[in-house]
């Protein structure tokens, strides 16, 4: 059996942390032999989820990230199989030259395909694709009685989407079947626009829906009153051939290695204040020129990826790390739901760089998936003392709007709150019954919400 | 026609990342192993990411007296096979080989005697076609006898004595034999192992052996750094090491 070793665990907000037994299997027959003779399991992927859904201290935490090899690759189709530890920037190093990109990607492309499912992630092209898994022929699940089973929406079409956004906790997921999409450059046109607050982004997000494949707005969560909610709107679409610069044109599909920089180590708690990040946001509020729309053509890593070149990025916030709170509310509630958010958030000075508004579009496959059609919200919250009970005062705002929260950033969701928010709790619950009865597979999040 | 190479060992964590810089270098690759599943799955990788000609076979280095005639059929089965790499290894449990001779004599086969059957055959056969590099994994445990593996470590530095008089029997056959000594490597054999310290990567590693091999290196520590740690092991007098807890 594969080697042991105890040792502590987080997910990218570095909160919570907690001491697990993990193991690494680099063989198919290493991983059905973890499987059996533990008593209960959690998959990891690359630790990219923010809470705690890829970590348990009482479970053995089986890491996948070397099981990455690709299975078959169809270049007439584009359609992938591959092993779920793979990262999502090794298909695009693989795809790109090829003229292929991937469906649907999340904000940064070190996580891997079998956490993208898991969670059923989705991207900025929410409104016009759907999520991760709407892209999905099949998948390869090893289940609690250690059989391997083929999931998909003709066979076994139950579990299939019991396991999109089921956060791992029906089996672990060996390989993904995934679609590629064409792409003539890796290049991506995009126009942004300063606006000046909530009601103008939200418009936009929604009028331009039908012309922009791709569409996000960074918020300033500090602004008040008049301001709440300014910010700038970014739209892209990928760039065919003839919008490129003679100099991109003559090799449209490569890129240079991008520069990365590393923040070394954790930064003091004090670094981010309200201080600090008010005058950031401000900053990059007003770089961006007033009125008319700016044209831009940056490659995909820029417009997709742009927090990948700054490696460790979550050590800003402190040793005690951060908690990231998105939550959607469907169309008809979004401007109420979204600006009672944004004016607590503000009220409390509880502010962060990170605020992101996005449009999604109609409900995908996934049982306990995240997206519905209307708007979604992400925060960043330095973890202190008061932040908790902050953020179960903004679940009852979420609630009260009927909207819900985002597993794959969350940390600290209560398992009543969370069947109140989702309607296909109990449905996925009956599923979970038939194939794990036992809760084989678990994580911390799972306990924590009664999933496992 | 692609230059070949041929990998005994292909599935453990260095053959792999040793396949895949080689497939990167356009070599078409014989994967030789215990796992036949992992086998045929690390071979469509390869091929889907490089496409490189790949073809596998199983093989049992606990069966040594097999090794000779499989390295044979195997090498003639690849069109011009210029580079053999041996990633054979097995830490073995040094308590259990203290008391139980079954137990120490697994662990000695398999780092030694079935390297010894693999590189007698590939020798031969590099020989024959006047040209080729012989690559094989041995360790840094292989240079000092330690309390807590000599087992592994006197198979380790048998196999280390017996590539030096391999190079020096082939050098006049224009056959070049290199002696990897890996330090800690971040492998599947090492993983939750206690005391590892400056770890490294697998891919990094696979790295500077595919420079070795480019260079015509014959001695090379993996990283770099390990030469001049187990140069200070080794000026220990051994009065003194002996009462050392190494």
């Amino acid at each position: 059996m594969p080697g042991c070793k105890k040792e502590k665990i987080t997910g990218w907000g570095r909160f919570p942390v907690s001491l697990c037994e993990t193991y690494r299997p680099e063989k198919i027959s290493d991983l059905t032999e973890l499987s059996s003779q533990n008593g209960a399991v959690t998959a990891r992927g690359s630790g990219r989820s923010y809470g705690d859904a890829a970590l348990c201290s009482e479970s053995a935490l089986i890491k996948f990230e070397r099981l990455n090899r690709f299975r078959s690759f169809d270049v007439e189709t584009g359609i992938l199989t591959t092993e779920a530890g793979t990262t999502l920037q090794e298909i695009l190093q693989f795809c790109v030259p090829g003229g292929w990109f991937l469906p649907v990607t999340p904000g940064t492309r070190y996580c891997t395909v079998g956490g993208c499912f898991a969670c059923d992630v989705h991207g900025k092209n929410h409104h016009t694709d759907g999520s991760f898994s709407h892209h999905v022929h099949q998948i390869e699940l090893l289940t609690a009685d250690n059989n391997l089973i083929t999931c998909s929406r003709e066979e076994n079409s139950d579990i299939f989407c019991a396991t999109a956004g089921g956060m791992g906790l029906t089996g672990l997921i060996l390989s993904v079947t995934l679609q590629l999409v064409p792409i003539e450059t890796a290049f991506i046109v995009q126009h942004s626009q300063r606006v000046s607050g909530l009601d103008h982004s939200m418009e936009i997000l929604k009028k331009t829906e039908n012309e922009n494949n791709c569409s996000v707005a960074w918020i300033d969560c500090l602004a008040k009153g008049k301001d709440l909610g300014r910010g700038i709107v970014y739209l892209g679409n990928s760039a065919k051939r003839m919008d490129l610069s003679p100099g991109q044109a003559r090799n449209p599909l490569f890129l240079p290695r991008p520069k990365y920089y590393t923040i070394p180590f954790s930064c003091p708690g004090w670094l981010l204040n309200r201080a600090s990040i008010r005058a950031f946001n401000s900053l990059y509020y007003k770089r961006h020129p007033e009125g008319e729309q700016v044209k831009k053509i940056i490659d995909y890593n820029k417009f997709y990826y742009p927090l990948d070149t700054l490696h460790h990025w979550n050590r800003m916030y402190g040793r005690k790390g951060f908690v990231q709170y998105q939550c959607v509310f469907p169309d008809e509630t979004s401007k109420d739901g979204l600006r009672e958010i944004l004016e607590c958030t503000s009220a409390a000075g509880a502010g962060s760089f990170l605020g992101v508004l996005k449009r999604f579009g109609a409900l995908g496959d996934g049982m306990l998936s995240f997206p519905m059609p209307g708007f979604t919200l992400a925060l960043d919250f330095a973890v202190t003392k008061k932040i908790l009970p902050f953020l179960d005062q903004l679940d009852k705002v979420v609630m009260k709007w009927g909207g819900r929260v985002y597993l794959a950033k969350d940390a600290r969701l209560s398992a009543e709150t969370f069947r109140a928010m989702h309607p296909n709790v109990e449905e996925w619950l009956a599923i979970k019954k038939q194939v794990d009865p036992n809760n084989h597979f678990t994580s911390a999040l799972g306990r924590r919400l009664g999933l496992s | 026609m692609n230059k070949g190479a041929i990998i005994f060992g292909a599935t453990s964590s260095i053959g792999k990342a040793l396949c895949d810089q080689l497939a990167a270098e356009g070599y078409d690759l014989f994967l030789a192993g215990r796992d036949r599943d992992d086998l045929d799955i690390m071979a469509t990788d390869l091929f889907i990411r490089h496409n490189i000609k790949v073809v596998t076979a199983k093989f049992d280095a606990d069966k040594p007296q097999e090794l000779p005639k499989f390295v044979h059929n195997s090498i003639a089965h690849l069109e011009d096979c210029s580079i053999a790499m041996l990633c054979l290894g097995s830490l073995g449990k040094q308590e259990d080989g203290e008391t139980r001779f079954e137990e120490a004599a697994v662990t000695i086969n398999r780092n030694f005697t079935a390297a010894a059957a693999i590189l007698m055959e590939t020798a031969n056969a590099f020989i024959e076609k006047k040209s080729g590099t012989i690559v094989a994994l041995s360790s840094v445990a292989g240079d000092r006898g330690r309390q807590s593996n000599y087992i592994y470590g006197a198979a380790k530095g048998g196999l280390n004595v017996y590539l030096q008089g391999l190079r020096n029997r082939l050098a006049s056959h224009n056959v070049h034999v290199i002696t990897v000594k890996p330090g800690f490597i971040d492998t599947a054999m090492t993983y939750g192992l206690p005391g590892m310290f400056m770890v490294a990567e697998p891919r990094a590693v696979a790295k500077s052996i595919i420079e070795a091999i480019n260079r015509r290196r014959n001695i090379v520590y993996v990283p770099w750094f390990w030469k001049w740690i187990m140069l200070a092991i080794k000026l220990i007098p051994e009065g003194l090491f002996k009462k050392l807890r190494l």
